[in-house]
């Protein structure tokens, strides 16, 4: 283990900002976690006596889970807040919402917010530790580093890997960070889907846009799908979901297009029949469910890195 | 005894007479008049202007006072000292107050205050339709009839071409401008921002240019059709700039204005999501800020106005999805004008006067903007080379949604005088 670990953040709230220095200084704490939680030393001290606030304020299920478990593993206790339970909806701004959890001594602050660019504006209202569980369309920073450690780990090595996005990307947070963190680490990143939902404007932040799907899965060594969000968002943006699954649905025929070998990921939840077949989600291929236990171990690493940031410790790892 | 101005020693620059030249400006009883007389001369208030430059008084035809209704925000008093401050003797009100300008008692409401608290000319404008929802006709005779100098919907585009082509004809006959806040709302629904590369990176809902170049056209259309004056409202897009460029040398009756932080600033400002720079129309991008500036310098676009829209610290302090639209200027848009038009080459010092005083004037016919030897002693004292640092907490609005906050600015207003009264005097509001 490195002994000279340096992380300089106490808040998380994108991976646009991050070196690839810094990334894999995260993959290495996340190593070391995954590495004792397979050892069955679960719990690590690093957080004891610590309060964790998990705000969510738009619905969540993995996610929340995960950064919750993280948190326990790290001896932290952990609140969880959500939207409906909070004073917001009796009209409370989220900055007396997050100083009133400062006032009441919590030591971080984990957030999911509607509105992009909410948790910037919080790590600037209050000093304790933001780590941003996603924000509107904007960052999904810990999802992204899970999907490449993930992918790390099947790989070796993400330089020249060839990776798809497939589906919504335009209201994608986990694509954006995803476009971010694949490319900091070597990969070429393509982005696939209908042309409403992704625009030839992503091409300035230095992918390839293909709205033919074959195109984009030739030899792709990964392909990373997005739930398709019509019932929100996308309404104008597409015909109707059957319509989707058949121009850009991936099943066992399409997949084929892949280069062997090549993994499929989805950031949940998924849509069955829907943007996957339900076969194929449950494919040999598919690495759905690593993502979720690499979840874990990524988001302890960045807690663990956060808060010794924040108070100025040397980073200790099991 | 009469109250006698004499400001002596200037680089008086009036655009409307062809004036540029050092000089002095006289003003008896509140107008201006070409020379004094020896006892005129010997009772005269005397200001020495030797190294600043002397104006009329700037003119804005399109700035919210928030009055009535939402008086935390801006009021006609405060709204008027933050005017002086920056130079304005005469500016137009929008009527999205509350309740709106749609009925002639709140005209009357709006003038009976400027006359009481004012501290500079004050006119207000009308709705184009009632409650401003696009669907019924304002009873624009009556709000003529109050002292209403323009109809517009600002802030709320009519959306339905058939209200909108009336509404035009009506003004027409009623010899009212029409000003159009140009933005085709099914475009926009739920947008915060341009859409480009920057809403892309942001995850902001973004606002395409269309939605006004379409509004726009919609408009240059109707003022054909109809032969009915349609001002564009601060428009923000390149493709707008040349639908007007176009439309204007067919001899269609349309005109444009553009607002200081439109030709200053660009969508990758918002970067850090600061709700400082959300305002309605988005900030675009450098290309359309280019097109403005050279919209500006080739006449396409008649006039600046600040679009001064004041909105409280505690609404602005918001996650930027849910902070209101719009900024603050009146305090700094001559010295950004100046910083970005005329210090880096683009407009001369008279040409851009024009812009901020006559040009408007004449589109609202307002008896404003000018030097003219009658007309009212509105004046303003200009060090075009002074260097200061925008300080939004000593601003006189209420309001301190500002993004010139903080930036270095050349150029600043000494003084300015309203019918021959100095009202402000480099730091005070005299009144």
């Amino acid at each position: 283990m490195s002994p000279s670990l340096a992380w300089n953040y106490k808040d998380l709230i994108d991976v646009e900002h991050l070196s690839r220095d810094e990334i894999e200084t995260i993959f290495t704490a996340a190593t070391a976690f995954k590495r004792a939680m397979e050892a069955d030393d679960k719990k690590q001290p690093f957080l004891e006596g610590r309060t964790v606030v998990n705000l969510f304020l738009e619905p969540s299920t993995r996610t929340r889970l995960a950064f919750e478990v993280a948190a326990s593993r790290l001896s932290a206790d952990t609140i969880t807040i959500t939207g409906e339970a909070s004073s917001l909806t009796k009209g409370e701004t989220l900055r007396d919402t997050a100083r009133n959890m400062e006032a009441l001594k919590a030591d971080m602050i984990i957030m999911r917010h509607a509105a992009s660019g909410a948790p910037n504006y919080l790590s600037k209202v209050i000093d304790i530790p933001v780590i941003n569980a996603g924000d509107g369309s904007h960052a999904h920073p810990t999802q992204a580093l899970l999907d490449a450690f993930t992918l790390l780990e099947k790989f070796g090595s993400l330089d020249g890997k060839k990776i798809t996005i497939l589906g919504d990307i335009l209201f994608s947070r986990v694509a954006r960070s995803n476009i971010w963190g694949l490319q900091k680490l070597g990969a070429d990143v393509t982005l696939a889907g209908p042309s409403t939902l992704v625009p030839e404007q992503f091409q300035a932040l230095g992918v390839r846009v293909s709205h033919n799907l074959q195109e984009a899965l030739a030899d792709a060594d990964a392909v990373m799908l997005l739930r398709i969000q019509h019932e929100r968002q996308t309404a104008t943006h597409f015909p109707s979901i059957g319509e989707y699954t058949s121009t850009f649905g991936l099943n066992q025929r399409r997949a084929a297009w892949l280069k062997p070998g090549a993994i499929i990921m989805h950031p949940g939840p998924i849509n069955r029949g829907v943007e996957i077949d339900s076969e194929l989600a449950d494919s040999e291929q598919s690495v759905v469910l690593q993502q979720v236990t690499n979840g874990i171990v990524v988001r302890m690493a960045v807690l663990h890195l956060c808060y010794c940031a924040y108070k100025n410790k040397p980073i200790e790892l099991p | 005894m009469s109250a006698i101005l004499w400001i002596s020693g200037g680089r008086v620059i009036d655009p409307a007479n062809q004036r540029d030249a050092i000089g002095d400006l006289f003003a008896v009883d509140g107008r201006i008049v070409e020379q004094l007389d020896d006892s005129q001369r010997a009772a005269a208030r005397k200001v020495d202007a030797t190294g600043l430059v002397v104006t009329p008084g700037l003119v804005d035809i399109h700035v919210h006072f928030r009055d009535p209704g939402q008086t935390h925000k801006e009021d006609i008093q405060s709204g008027s000292y933050a005017a002086a401050a920056g130079g304005f003797t005469t500016v137009v009100c929008m009527p999205n107050t509350s309740p709106v300008c749609d009925n002639a008692g709140t005209i009357q409401r709006i003038m009976d205050k400027v006359e009481r608290e004012s501290v500079i000319n004050i006119y207000p404008t009308g709705c184009l339709t009632l409650g401003m929802e696009g669907k019924q006709l304002a009873p624009t005779g009556q709000l003529k009839n109050a002292g209403v100098v323009a109809v517009t919907d600002d802030g709320k585009c009519v959306q339905s071409n058939e209200i909108m082509r009336r509404a035009v004809e009506y003004a027409k006959m009623l010899d009212l401008p029409v000003m159009d806040h140009c933005q085709d709302a099914s475009l926009t629904q739920g947008a915060v921002m341009n859409e480009g590369e920057w809403s892309l990176r942001l995850g902001l809902r973004g606002w395409p240019k269309a939605a006004e170049d379409i509004i726009v056209a919609r408009n240059v259309l109707l003022a054909e059709m109809t032969g009915a004056h349609i001002h564009m409202q601060h428009v923000s897009s390149a493709h707008s700039v040349d639908i007007l460029r176009r439309a204007i040398e067919r001899g269609i009756p349309v005109s444009g204005e553009a607002s200081p932080h439109h030709i200053e600033f660009t969508d990758a400002d918002l970067k850090d999501y600061d709700t400082v720079f959300k305002m309605n129309p988005p900030l675009r991008t450098p290309a359309d800020r280019e097109a403005l500036i050279e919209g500006l310098c080739d006449g396409t676009l008649c006039c600046i106005a600040t679009d001064h829209a004041p909105h409280s610290p505690d609404e602005k302090d918001r996650e930027f999805d849910a902070a209101p639209f719009g900024i603050i200027g009146l305090e700094n848009s001559l010295a950004s004008c100046l910083t970005t038009l005329y210090h880096s080459g683009r407009l001369g010092l008279s040409d851009l006067i024009a812009l901020m005083t006559h040009k408007g004037a004449e589109l609202c016919k307002l008896d404003a903007g000018t030097l003219t030897t009658g007309a009212d002693a509105d004046i303003c004292l200009i060090d075009p080379d002074e260097e200061w640092v925008a300080d939004a907490g000593k601003f006189f609005s209420k309001s301190r949604n500002c993004p010139w906050h903080g930036k270095k600015l050349k150029g600043r207003v000494k003084s300015t005088f309203v019918a021959g009264e100095r009202i402000y005097d480099g730091s005070q509001i005299l009144a």
